[in-house]
């Protein structure tokens, strides 16, 4: 396949970018998206130009590393994969292909593609844990019993593996079905008990100080997101938060 | 209840939820007068006389009411703009509508366009009743209000547009207020939706009628009626 790609290239944080354009061909409609873009950047490096900066780790769609918002798409035009294993069969010879980085006030632009997530580990940090030590006497599994249904509900929420295709594709750039994923997953089980009114609390303030939008339900995250996160989750979270707000003491 | 509710994204959500309910049923019962209309003037001209006059509706439902349009409208306004500014570069190629329908996206749009005919409807009805209960202490025969301002063929279509823009709001607002409050179920979320769909369709199609059977009956009685 021979394409043409327009990439966002920017130096660093401070510097406005701007998309550039990159032809490249001969590429297998086997191959990834992310492969295409290693045959873009050994390209440039032989032109003995500056490589294109994208995150990436796993590449089998498990770290959330890889973003890029392709063709107007978080992750493109695929469904429920993330960009590492979104293929280029998905596209067609002399296709034109848009690359951006994702774009939110809560994720500055670092260098080209990559984006600070940090806010999301903020936001981990403000609630999305809970507190028992762990040293020496870990517990056996089965002497804390759960039942099928609720078990099976937090692992649909701890899913998620935090790549912020929700934020990238939301109208609002709002962070709700993230913050949502992480605060129901500790909600059904246990040992989330102790700490889940604060939780749900601090986890909705850190993510209100990053600087996210407010959620208008449009469910284009739920679209987007890879791991298929529910929009029920992000009704879970508003009830949460709601009761542990009238049960606050200030 | 902690003091940042009402500041938090998620708390604000829920007021706008709450606000949204409110005007739903608000919406009903306005629909159920105006009905009224079609079957019998006097009747009709009694129940505005009621609401007119009725000391609980002046002055406890009325201003409930005010603050709630007032407050829905504000917060509507205020929270599309911080969405905006939360995204200060925009995408040079974007698809949002490979992921979320035009209604969901555009209740700002349609938000306004219901509020600059509330504007115009408080002309044509609100201020007139007002002026006469309380200043010039006329009688006012509202049939008579109604029925003239629907014979004029701009304001009927403005009035049909406007319904027409009301059920496009209505289409997201009404299944989005329940998510938002935190009601989302396996079973009972798929009937909302459906109800979605009827009340953001029955609802403006019942103000459409009335405002249709007033004009047409405006048409037919004038001298240069064909029908
Ligand atoms: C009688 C008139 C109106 C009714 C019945 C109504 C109803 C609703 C409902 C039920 C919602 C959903 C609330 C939620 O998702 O939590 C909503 C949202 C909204 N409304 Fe209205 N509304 C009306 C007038 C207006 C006006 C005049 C504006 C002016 C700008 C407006 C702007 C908005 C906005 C921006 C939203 C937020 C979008 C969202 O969260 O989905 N609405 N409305
Ligand atoms: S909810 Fe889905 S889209 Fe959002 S961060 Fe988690 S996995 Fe990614
Ligand atoms: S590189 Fe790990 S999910 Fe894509």
């Amino acid at each position: 396949m021979n394409l043409t790609l327009k990439v966002w290239r920017q130096k660093d944080a401070k510097s406005k970018g701007k998309l550039e354009s990159y032809p490249v061909s001969g590429i297998s409609e086997h191959a990834s998206f992310l492969e295409m873009m290693d045959v873009l950047n050994e390209q440039l490096i032989n032109e003995g130009k500056e490589p294109v900066a994208f995150d990436h780790d796993c590449r089998e769609g498990i770290c959330g590393m890889c973003s890029l918002y392709i063709n107007g798409e978080a992750h493109g035009p695929d469904r429920g994969v993330t960009t590492c294993q979104l293929h280029m069969r998905m596209f067609k010879d002399g296709d034109t292909i848009y690359i951006e980085p994702f774009r939110s006030k809560a994720f500055p632009v670092l260098k080209d593609l990559i984006v600070d997530r940090g806010s999301f580990e903020r936001i981990q940090q403000a609630g999305g844990f809970i507190s028992v030590n762990t040293s020496g006497n870990t517990q056996d599994a089965n002497s804390l019993p759960i039942a099928k249904p609720m078990a099976d509900k937090a692992m649909d929420a701890a899913t998620c593996i935090g790549c912020g295709a929700c934020v990238a594709t939301c109208k609002n750039s709002s962070a709700m079905l993230f913050v949502a994923a992480k605060v129901s997953q500790y909600s059904y089980l246990p040992q989330g008990q102790v700490e889940r009114k604060e939780r749900v609390l601090n986890m909705v303030d850190q993510m209100d100080k990053e600087g996210f939008g407010n959620c208008t339900n449009t469910g284009a995250c739920e679209v987007e997101c890879p791991k298929g996160i529910s929009l029920e989750f992000i009704a879970r979270m508003n009830k949460e938060y709601s009761s542990a707000s009238v049960k606050a003491e200030n | 209840m902690s003091k940042g509710f009402s500041k938090s994204s998620v708390g604000r959500k829920v007021l706008m939820a709450l606000s949204g309910f409110f005007l739903m049923f608000f919406l009903v019962q306005h629909l159920a007068i105006n009905l009224i209309s079609v079957f019998s003037a006097d009747s009709f001209n009694a129940a505005s006389e009621f609401m007119g006059t009725n000391p609980l509706v002046q002055f406890a439902l009325q201003p409930v009411l005010f603050f709630g349009i007032i407050f829905h409208l504000a917060m509507g306004i205020y929270l599309e703009l911080k969405n905006r500014a939360a995204r200060p570069i925009k995408y040079a190629m974007n698809k949002p509508s490979e992921n979320a329908s035009w209604v969901s996206r555009n209740m700002v749009i349609t938000g306004i366009m219901i509020l600059l005919f509330v504007g115009l409807h408080m002309v044509h009805f609100f201020f007139p009743t007002i002026n006469a209960h309380y200043i010039t202490h006329e009688h006012l025969d509202a049939y008579e209000m109604v029925a003239n301002k629907m014979a004029n063929p701009v304001y009927f279509g403005i009035y049909i547009l406007a319904f027409i823009f009301l059920a496009l709001h209505l289409l997201h607002g009404f299944q989005s207020a329940f998510q938002s409050v935190g009601f989302n179920h396996n079973k009972y979320t798929p009937i909302i939706k459906k109800l979605s769909y009827l009340y953001a369709i029955a609802v403006p199609l019942g103000y459409a009628i009335v405002a249709v059977y007033h004009f047409t009956n405006a048409c037919c009685s004038s001298a240069s009626c064909s029908l």
